[in-house]
């Protein structure tokens, strides 16, 4: 069974219009709930549950409190590979964009870690582009063969694999996978994606599942906010991540809110999402998902960051670049433009002076 | 009255408070946590330990007297759990291990079949085990026999805050289990572990409400005196409640006339 059988139910459904249509009573009623469903979730995420955003908040941030406590887990990405055969007309890795393009070798993979590693980070997340001719699978053994050396956990951020391929890549130490749908609008998601690999919208749908069961011990999910309404968008993403804890309970499943961020290239995003919608969504999340990951990268402004830590977030990317070697090539293109670009120092400088334990290292390969 | 100490794994503990080190806002909190409970035990989940940290390693922060209780937190399975205990005890920990396989990231509820397989192994290599479970009774025989030195189970799902839910249960296994029954998981005020203790818990073991309360180490001693208290009142045997009053008109005093009874 995939995710998409449940995802052509809702189809005929305006999700824009059926959140138009909650009042506020509606909204208090989801709140208080223990367990809350979809249609509470959608409640919360409804124009009719901004007077009472403060309300979720509390409620947000003690239910946070509960299950992770007062820490924030860091990570940073490492760019291993910028080619891509992908046209996605939001990305600055697109095959059409002029930019040089760099895959690095495994000597230049360990220098990168031994800088990222120095900062004392011991979770990793590998990102490429859409190229397995040059990214292949054996290639991505080879860096995480150096890479266990230096980290806990390792992750990618990949193109979607099939399940045989995870697995191959579980046995070389990699154990979490995040991969964003980017939008669950099919329409759009296929104006978006031109041509190349990427453009299979199930295959991509399927790809957290396929991770999960090939025995991911973490899966985080989410679409580019700004491609679509934010409120369709996060009531799918919800959807698909209750729906992976509910059919892998083994794996933890997260959510990240990446919002579209200038890059080089000429896409400009249609919609807008505010820091109030960003807030909505976090606390929404975390409401009717209680143990669900909720990752803020540094594309967001470090004041921004700083005040959605005692919201519900409980990931936080550091001391980021999105250029292949950013940490120790020069002269390499980013993906795009990182907001905040403080040091991991800084960042759990931050967190101690507010009483959040910044965690580095929250498993190993046993 | 005697000194009451309880004593596992032939260590005397002058507590019955156990505490953890997770969700804390910093681990250089640790050490007043543990003067302020009292507390001889402490459990830390070896997935968060970095014994090559170059940043914060909360080993650091543990007083050299708690007696350690590594836990398995983070295993899937009892192979998962095995290794990690193997590796506790190979970093200097100890050979207590607290094993936690869960296997539901959704309720984070204990796997009974996975921990009983994992203390099997454990028991047989000198660990002295200690399974944290759902109350379950069968579940709890099979680790007696797997050669467990205590039992834990949870009061509700780990972080809830909810108290003792499985009350029922766990008075079951006070009752029926020769072991020491440790209470886990679940305990959100100290009115909850004064409850266990009082029904006749051997200990309880206390996170979350410590860890996340507005004053952690005001909160260390509120549980510490709830602890002894229920303890105490436990020893002290309360006396028969009854949901009935003393009928005015008892059925039975006829039994007392003269007249009544031949």
């Amino acid at each position: 069974m995939s995710f998409y059988s449940v995802l052509e139910q809702y189809q005929e459904h305006d999700i824009e219009i059926i959140t138009g249509s909650i009042n506020q009573q509606t909204v208090l009623r989801s709140l208080n709930k223990n367990t809350l469903t979809i249609e509470d979730f959608a409640a919360l995420i409804s124009p009719a549950a901004l007077p009472c955003l403060e309300q979720i908040a509390q409620k947000s941030h003690d239910i946070t409190r509960r299950y992770f406590g007062n820490t924030i887990h860091l990570f940073t990405p490492m760019y291993l590979s910028n080619y891509c055969n992908n046209r996605c007309l939001y990305c600055g890795f697109n095959h059409d964009t002029q930019i040089e393009r760099y895959q690095m070798n495994v000597d230049e993979v360990e220098n990168e870690a031994k800088v990222i590693a120095s900062t004392g980070l011991k979770h990793i997340l590998i990102l490429t582009g859409d190229a397995p001719e040059k990214a292949s699978i054996s290639y991505l053994q080879s860096c995480c063969d150096v890479l266990k050396q230096y980290f806990s956990s390792i992750s990618i951020e990949i193109y979607a694999l099939e399940k045989k391929n995870y697995e191959t890549l579980i046995e070389s130490g990699v154990d979490g996978l995040t991969i964003y749908q980017e939008t669950y609008n099919k329409k759009l998601y296929d104006k978006l994606h031109p041509t190349g690999p990427k453009k299979k919208y199930i295959f991509r749908l399927d790809a957290p599942q396929r991770g999960a069961e090939a025995g991911m011990r973490n899966v985080t999910i989410g679409t580019l906010l700004g491609l679509d309404s934010w409120r369709k968008d996060i009531f799918f993403t919800a959807l698909h991540a209750s729906w992976l804890e509910k059919h892998y309970p083994e794996t933890e499943i997260s959510i990240a809110l990446p919002r579209i961020r200038p890059y080089y290239g000429y896409y400009q995003p249609e919609y807008q999402v505010s820091d109030q919608d960003m807030v909505q969504m976090i606390i929404a999340i975390r409401v009717f998902l209680p143990r669900c990951g909720i990752t803020i990268s540094t594309r967001e402004r470090a004041s921004f960051r700083n005040n959605t830590i005692r919201l519900g977030v409980t990931k936080m990317s550091a001391g980021s670049t999105t250029a292949v070697g950013g940490h120790s090539l020069s002269n390499q293109h980013n993906q795009f433009e990182i907001s905040d670009k403080r040091s991991v120092e800084q960042m759990a400088a931050y967190l101690e002076q507010n009483n959040v334990q910044p965690l580095f290292k929250d498993w190993e390969r046993f | 009255m005697q000194d009451d100490i309880f004593e596992i794994s032939g260590k005397k503990l002058s507590s019955r408070l156990f505490i953890g080190t997770g969700k804390y806002a910093s681990d250089h909190m640790i050490p007043e946590v543990c003067k302020s409970t009292g507390a001889c035990v402490i459990t830390v989940a070896l997935r968060r330990v970095d014994f090559n940290a170059i940043t914060d390693n909360v080993m650091k922060h543990i007083p050299s007297h708690m007696q350690l209780m590594p836990n398995t937190s983070g295993a899937r399975t009892s192979d998962e759990a095995i290794r990690i205990a193997r590796l506790a005890r190979a970093t200097g920990c100890g050979n207590w291990i607290k094993i936690e396989v869960i296997t539901d990231n959704k309720y984070l509820l204990p796997d009974g079949y996975q921990t009983a397989k994992a203390t099997e192994i454990l028991t047989k290599e000198g660990f002295a085990v200690f399974p944290y479970i759902n109350p379950d009774l069968y579940v709890a025989r099979d680790l007696v026999n797997a050669g467990a030195v205590a039992i834990m189970p949870l009061g509700a799902p780990i972080g809830s805050n909810r108290g003792i839910r499985t009350e029922e249960m766990i008075n079951i296994l006070i009752d029926d289990i020769d072991l020491p029954i440790i209470v886990d998981a679940g305990i959100g005020k100290p009115s909850h572990a004064c409850q266990a203790m009082e029904a006749g818990a051997d200990a309880c073991l206390v996170n979350t409400a410590i860890a996340t309360s507005e004053n952690p180490i005001l909160m260390c001693k509120a549980f510490a005196d709830a602890i002894r208290a229920g303890r105490n009142a436990f020893l002290a045997k309360a006396g028969a409640t009854s949901q009935l009053a003393s009928a005015s008109s008892p059925l039975t005093g006829f039994i007392h006339n003269d007249e009544g009874l031949q």
